[in-house]
């Protein structure tokens, strides 16, 4: 089996999200983009899981996982983005700078 | 004259003292006691605390007196204690110990104390702090007491500072006044000076020995311990200097004037029978360690020369001063000065003896001094005069005590001046050398400075006419029978050891365990008391002399000062002139003014000095080297750190995406690195 | 009472405040009352066990420790719970309990501003279960726990409660708030000192075969020669740091002056009464019987930084214008004797060195409480603005002449004998130390006495003695409460026990540091 194409598939998306997380100003949209690079790393770990032959199919079992929290962190990012909305009303991650000092 | 090397039948006759003795723990207790009895319930009581001091001071005067007799007719020496902890191999206790030494001064504490605590009853009349007057008195004499009947030298050291406390209580007594306070400071600085050489001595003795009880450390003088030979002189030198500090001498002699401060009963106590005798107690109760061959030996010629310098310069201050408290002062450094000349010349039995008669006339003539200043409301001889016939008993009972003083037949003052001149006069020829013989000559002129200076304080204050302003009458009867009941004791004290046929004095002393090797006489040596009789005479001849002179002009008369040039053929009596003018003058004119000037500039300047100087090195200790120096530098790290976080705080922008990018690069760069080194 | 001795006892003295704090902070924060009594209680329960503790102590045994426990906790480090007293510990741990409890018993209505009792409560009685815990324990991981935690309630106090006066320091550009530039200078200064303790103590850790945190193993292989060399070396100046800074001895004393004048009175009581004794009793409990190789090449050094602490702090002192401030600075000489008797390294030096710091405890804390009471009435803390407090204040006056007589070495009173029997183990120290060194020490440190005795003098006569400065005459003046006097007399009163009779701490130290000296040095 060749993992070249999985993981080419993999490294473009996860490009994708580092884009999307870099440059898109509305935070749905930066939350959507660090799912992609989410999925990216999914697809890696399914991929060398089943390259490998792992008797513990650890890889899909790990890629589970990573779907579990990732929706948890959506979860939880959606509803910050929302009460950041309701108080700022914007999402526009420019004009968050609540870390700052 | 025959003198007598040793004691040698000291040991063999001792008694223990049955339940006088080994109840005799109450003489510190009792007092101490009714301390807090004054201090807590004093107020509420009729007398206001009064008879609570007087009934300690009772119960002491019984006592000692009771042990005395005991003493006289058998020989006492009890020791008893009590554990109060043990440290590695050290047993720390609290005790009481009954001799021939520590009875005669529960007995001289216990009388005096009673005639001036009788005294200051009327004296402190109305004071604004009557009862924690009665307090502290009554723990003066309490500490005293603790350090009398201490058996050992952790007890003495507890007593001894005890002591000193007491005095800065007293000293300070009006502390609203800012001079007294200042006084009660230095008095207890001084002391605590001199106290660094007392913890010095007793810890080298003490750790040498391996106990610090008198009768381990004795024996192991009698038994010629080598180890404690190596280090006896430093020990013995430190112990030394720690009594030159309570008792006085030159040049720690500075606090006593200054002591004056307080109210007269405390002046009389502290002169007479507490605080300043210590210093020659101390050196009574180790007087083995200076005395036997091979340890402290050499400490001796010091004692002799440092109590000869004491006895003559502060004998000539005392005949420049105003202050009737102050001569009284003066004389009282000078005839410590005495005291431990005596002890210097290995007199142990005169230096006590000295101590012993000058208590009952210090008193006395101190409680007097008070008697005349509660009259005339000043310190001053030149507010008083004329006072013979105003106050008859007062005058009656100084002159006695100034007769004592200045040593004239047969007061007590004459017997004891006699045998410390005798002693040395041994001394010099065994032993003593010419330290021992230069010191006789000032002893001897000492006698002639103080019956001179005597003469003059009693012509100025009771001869003559008026000069104050308040209008004088003798003091009531509860001041004046203590001077008359110390009146008697000072023309009769001296009766207790006439050598040769009367040596009661010498045997209640020898009641101790140990050999105390001194030597004293068997019999008068009738030259040397003749002529310590004449140059007493001569002294007070001389200060007639010059009373009458002056009496002419009221300036002279008021200050008792000769002008240094005055002319010599418009005097009359030429032969007094010269005497007066070769001798007198200098003596009394520029070397006692030198003398005083020394005191006042060289001395005091040191201790000044000493002041100012470490208040000196504070400030450069605090503000230099504290504040800018250590402190600076954690201050400077604390600021350059926080400086550093603010310069990288910029980077903190708040930037969510920001934060991303750097966390991508950063992995990316991790990563190349990562393919680059494997 | 079996139970009481299988360390139930002990454990009880340590976490009942602890206890007692999470029951305060459970309680609304109106109902003062509620939380006062409920503080008291905790402490006096405390206080009490540690009595009864001191009368089922073996004293025949003091060098056994006792009514203790030793339970598995962190296995995987091997670490335990391992609690008990011996004769060194004892005096300190009823030292301890005692202080929490006056403190409460003063501050009931002495609330230092903002206020709060709720939080300040909380606050000491977390500080007790620190300080008891921390002369009980007997592992090196519990110790440095108990260690630590002291530090965070001590932090709070200060910051929170202190002085609110800005002050401009030498290499700052900008004012600050006393109270936080003292309070972070002295978390960072005693951080910085554990940080290297932990350091020593895991060096000792993986050093030791089998790897234990067990002092008493720990001292047994140092006695064997485990932690011989340069090895030991280090570990003996990491500790040092760590107790060092904490006694603290010269230089590292600066934070002492600066956390004592900012802090609240109690606050202050507790930092001179307790916390500075952790440090030394750290030297005498861990660095002299693990490290005793270490301990006599720098016994001199020690000895050297000691006297200096003597001559330093009270030079300091006499430098001062604000009173606490000078009693602040007085801690620094007195812990320099405590010092000077450890460095010793014989029994008549660390028995001076207990009792020196139970003595400065009771004497200091005392102290620092009749500071504090006078700065509440007067708000000023300047000694030249102060004077005649005798007349204004006869009780307050005269409990603070009383006071600063105990502070100079008066003997009958508690203070003497941890200052003389020091400079009397100074003349004799252990065989093998310098004696030029230790005898110098000795009389360097006498005269420290002298000044000792000057500087309060002096205070005295500032603040005391004289006539009243006319602002202060038309006040009226309200003497030492009822609370006050509650929480003072007992001090008064055990000074003069221990003054008069030294054998109340003698009698439980002496086995104790006897049998130390004994295994450790063989002398």
């Amino acid at each position: 089996m060749i993992v070249n194409q999985f993981l080419v598939l993999a490294a473009l998306l996860f490009s994708i999200g580092i884009y999307g997380v870099l440059v898109r100003r509305n935070a749905v949209l930066v939350l959507l983009s660090i799912e992609l690079m989410l999925t990216a790393v999914n697809i890696n770990l399914v991929a060398f899981g089943q390259y490998l032959q792992d008797a513990l199919v650890s890889g899909q079992v790990f890629a589970l996982f990573v779907i579990t929290v990732a929706a948890a962190e959506v979860g939880i990012g959606l509803a910050i983005v929302i009460l950041i909305f309701r108080n700022r009303s914007s999402a526009n991650v420019d004009e968050l700078d609540l870390l700052k000092w | 004259m025959v003198m007598l090397a040793a004691y040698s039948e000291g040991a063999a006759h001792l008694t223990d003292g049955g339940l006088l003795a080994q109840w005799a723990w109450l003489i510190p207790v009792v007092p101490l006691v009714l301390m807090f009895g004054i201090v807590f319930f004093g107020k509420r009581l009729p007398m206001k605390g009064w008879e609570l001091a007087e009934a300690a001071m009772l119960f002491v005067a019984v006592y000692g007196v009771a042990l005395l007799v005991m003493n006289a007719s058998d020989g006492i020496s009890y020791e008893g204690s009590v554990e109060i902890a043990r440290i590695g191999s050290f047993t720390l206790e609290w005790g009481w110990v009954v001799d021939g030494l520590s009875i005669m001064m529960y007995a001289v504490v216990g009388v005096v104390g009673l005639a001036v605590f009788t005294y200051a009853k009327g004296y402190m009349k109305g004071d604004v702090r009557y009862t924690w007057f009665f307090a502290a008195f009554t723990m003066f004499a309490g500490a005293m007491l603790v350090l009398v009947s201490a058996p050992n030298l952790i007890q003495l050291v507890v007593g001894w500072e005890l002591v000193g406390l007491a005095s800065y209580l007293l000293i300070a007594h009006y502390w609203e006044d800012h001079a007294n306070v200042v006084a009660g400071n230095k008095a207890f600085l001084v002391n605590k000076i001199a106290d660094v050489g007392l913890f010095i001595g007793v810890i080298i003795i003490g750790v040498t020995v391996g106990s610090f009880r008198f009768s381990d450390i004795l024996e192991a003088i009698a038994d010629g311990d080598s180890a404690l030979q190596q280090v006896a002189f430093w020990g013995g030198l430190a112990l030394f200097i720690g009594a030159m500090g309570k008792s006085a001498q030159f040049p720690f002699h500075v606090w006593l004037p200054d002591a004056m401060a307080g109210p007269t009963p405390v002046s009389s106590l502290m002169h007479a029978a507490t605080m300043v005798t210590a210093g020659v107690y101390l050196v009574g109760r180790m007087f083995p360690l200076f005395q036997t061959d091979g340890f402290a030996v050499d400490v001796k010629a010091i004692m002799m020369v440092v109590g000869a310098l004491t006895l003559f310069l502060t004998g000539l201050i005392a005949l420049v001063q105003d202050d009737i408290k102050k001569v009284l002062a003066y004389s009282t450094l000078s005839q410590l000065g005495y005291m431990v000349t005596a002890m210097g010349a290995g007199a142990y039995t005169a230096g006590l003896f000295h101590l012993f008669t000058h208590a009952f006339f210090k008193g006395l003539l101190f409680l007097c001094a008070g008697s005349v200043i509660h009259a005339v409301h000043s310190n001053n001889m030149s507010d008083m005069g004329g006072l013979r016939k105003a106050m008859p008993w007062t005058y009656r009972t100084f002159l006695i005590g100034s007769l004592a003083l200045a040593g004239i037949f047969p007061l007590a003052g004459f017997w004891s001046k006699d045998e410390i001149l005798a002693s040395i006069s041994y001394d010099s020829g065994h032993g003593g050398g010419t330290i021992a013989t230069v010191v006789l000559g000032v002893a001897i002129a000492g006698a002639f400075i103080t019956a001179f200076y005597m003469a003059r304080a009693v012509y100025l204050t009771f001869f003559g006419e008026y000069k104050g302003h308040a209008h004088p009458h003798e003091s009531p009867k509860v001041m004046t029978y203590p001077l008359i009941g110390l009146g008697v004791l000072s023309a009769v004290a001296g009766f207790a050891n006439i050598p040769g046929i009367f040596t009661g004095f010498t045997q209640w002393l020898a009641a101790r365990p140990q050999v105390m090797g001194d030597h004293h006489a068997e019999s008068i040596d009738f030259v040397l008391a003749g002529i310590g009789l004449a140059v007493a005479l001569l002294g007070i001849a001389a200060g007639t002399r010059l009373w009458k002179r002056d009496a002419a002009t009221q300036q002279a008369r008021d200050t008792f000062r000769i002008p240094v040039l005055y002319p010599v053929l418009a005097n009359k009596y030429y032969l007094d002139d010269l005497y007066a003018k070769a001798v007198v003058d200098p003596i009394k004119g520029p070397i006692a003014r030198f003398t005083n000037w020394t005191n006042t500039y060289v001395i005091d300047g040191v201790v000044n000095a000493f002041g100012a100087v470490s208040v000196f090195l504070s400030r450069i200790v605090y503000q230099g080297v504290d504040q800018r120096g250590i402190d600076l530098a954690f201050n400077a790290a604390a600021s350059a750190t926080g400086e550093a976080g603010d310069a990288v705080r910029y980077t903190t922008s708040g930037r969510i995406q920001q934060y991303a990018g750097g966390l991508f690069v950063g992995a990316v760069l991790l990563v190349v690195g990562f393919l680059i080194f494997t | 009472m079996d139970w009481f001795e299988t360390g139930w006892g002990l454990s009880l003295i340590v976490f009942l405040p602890m206890a007692g704090a999470a029951l305060v902070l459970l309680m609304p924060r109106k109902q003062e009352r509620a939380a006062k009594f409920t503080a008291l209680a905790f402490a006096f329960a405390s206080f009490a066990g540690s009595v009864y503790a001191a009368f089922t102590f073996e004293l025949g045994s003091s060098s056994q420790f006792q009514l203790g426990t030793d339970l598995s906790w962190i296995s995987a480090i091997g670490s335990r719970f391992h609690i008990g007293i011996d004769g060194i510990s004892l005096p300190l741990l009823v030292l301890s309990t005692l202080m929490t409890l006056l403190c409460i018993i003063y501050s009931w209505n002495h609330w230092p501003e903002p206020h709060n009792p709720k939080a300040f409560l909380v606050l000491m009685l977390i500080l007790a279960t620190g300080m008891n815990g921390t002369f009980v324990a007997l592992d090196l991981v519990l110790f440095f726990i108990f260690f630590e935690l002291v530090l965070l309630p001590m932090y709070f106090m200060i910051g929170i409660w202190g002085d609110r006066t800005k002050i401009r320091l030498p290499g700052f550009k900008k004012e600050v708030e006393t109270r936080l530039y003292a309070s972070i200078k002295f978390f960072l200064f005693t951080l910085f000192g554990s940080a290297f303790m932990l350091l020593g103590f895991l060096a000792l850790y993986f050093k030791s075969d089998p790897h234990t945190f067990d002092m008493i193993a720990l001292a047994e292989a140092g006695r064997a020669g485990a932690f011989a060399g340069a090895f030991g070396g280090w570990v003996f100046a990491a500790l040092f740091l760590g107790f060092a800074v904490k006694v603290p001895m010269w230089p590292l004393h600066t934070w002492l002056p600066d956390a004592h004048t900012a802090a609240p009175t109690v606050g202050s009581v507790l930092l001179a009464a307790i916390l500075l004794k952790l440090g030394s009793y750290g030297f005498i409990r861990i660095s002299l019987p693990i490290l005793p190789e270490q301990a006599q090449q720098w016994a001199p050094a020690i000895a050297i930084l000691a006297v200096i602490a003597i001559i330093y702090g009270s030079l300091a002192c006499l430098a001062q214008t604000d009173m606490k401030r000078l009693i602040a600075f007085s801690s620094v000489g007195h812990m320099g004797f405590v010092m000077l008797g450890i460095a010793t390294l014989t029994d008549v030096g660390i028995n001076a060195a207990v009792i020196g710091m139970v003595a400065h405890g009771l004497i200091t804390g005392l102290l620092f409480f009749l500071a504090g009471s006078m700065q509440h009435r007067y708000h000023t803390r300047e000694m030249s603005r102060l004077g005649g407090n005798m007349k204004l204040m006869p009780v307050l006056g005269g409990l603070l002449g009383f006071t600063a007589m105990a502070s100079l070495g008066l003997p009958g009173l508690a203070g003497f004998w941890g200052e003389f029997m020091a400079l009397l183990g100074a003349f004799n120290p252990l065989d093998g130390l310098s004696l030029t060194v230790f005898r110098t020490a000795m009389v360097i440190g006498a005269i420290g006495t002298v000044l000792t005795a000057g500087y309060l003098l002096w205070m005295l006569q500032k603040v005391n003695l004289g006539e009243p400065k006319e602002e202060w005459t038309s006040k009226q003046w309200h003497d030492a409460d009822r609370f006050e006097l509650a929480a003072w007399i007992p001090l008064v009163i055990a000074i003069f026990a221990v003054g008069v009779f030294p054998k109340i701490i003698f009698g439980a130290t002496d086995g104790a540091v006897v049998e130390l000296i004994r295994s450790a040095f063989g002398g």
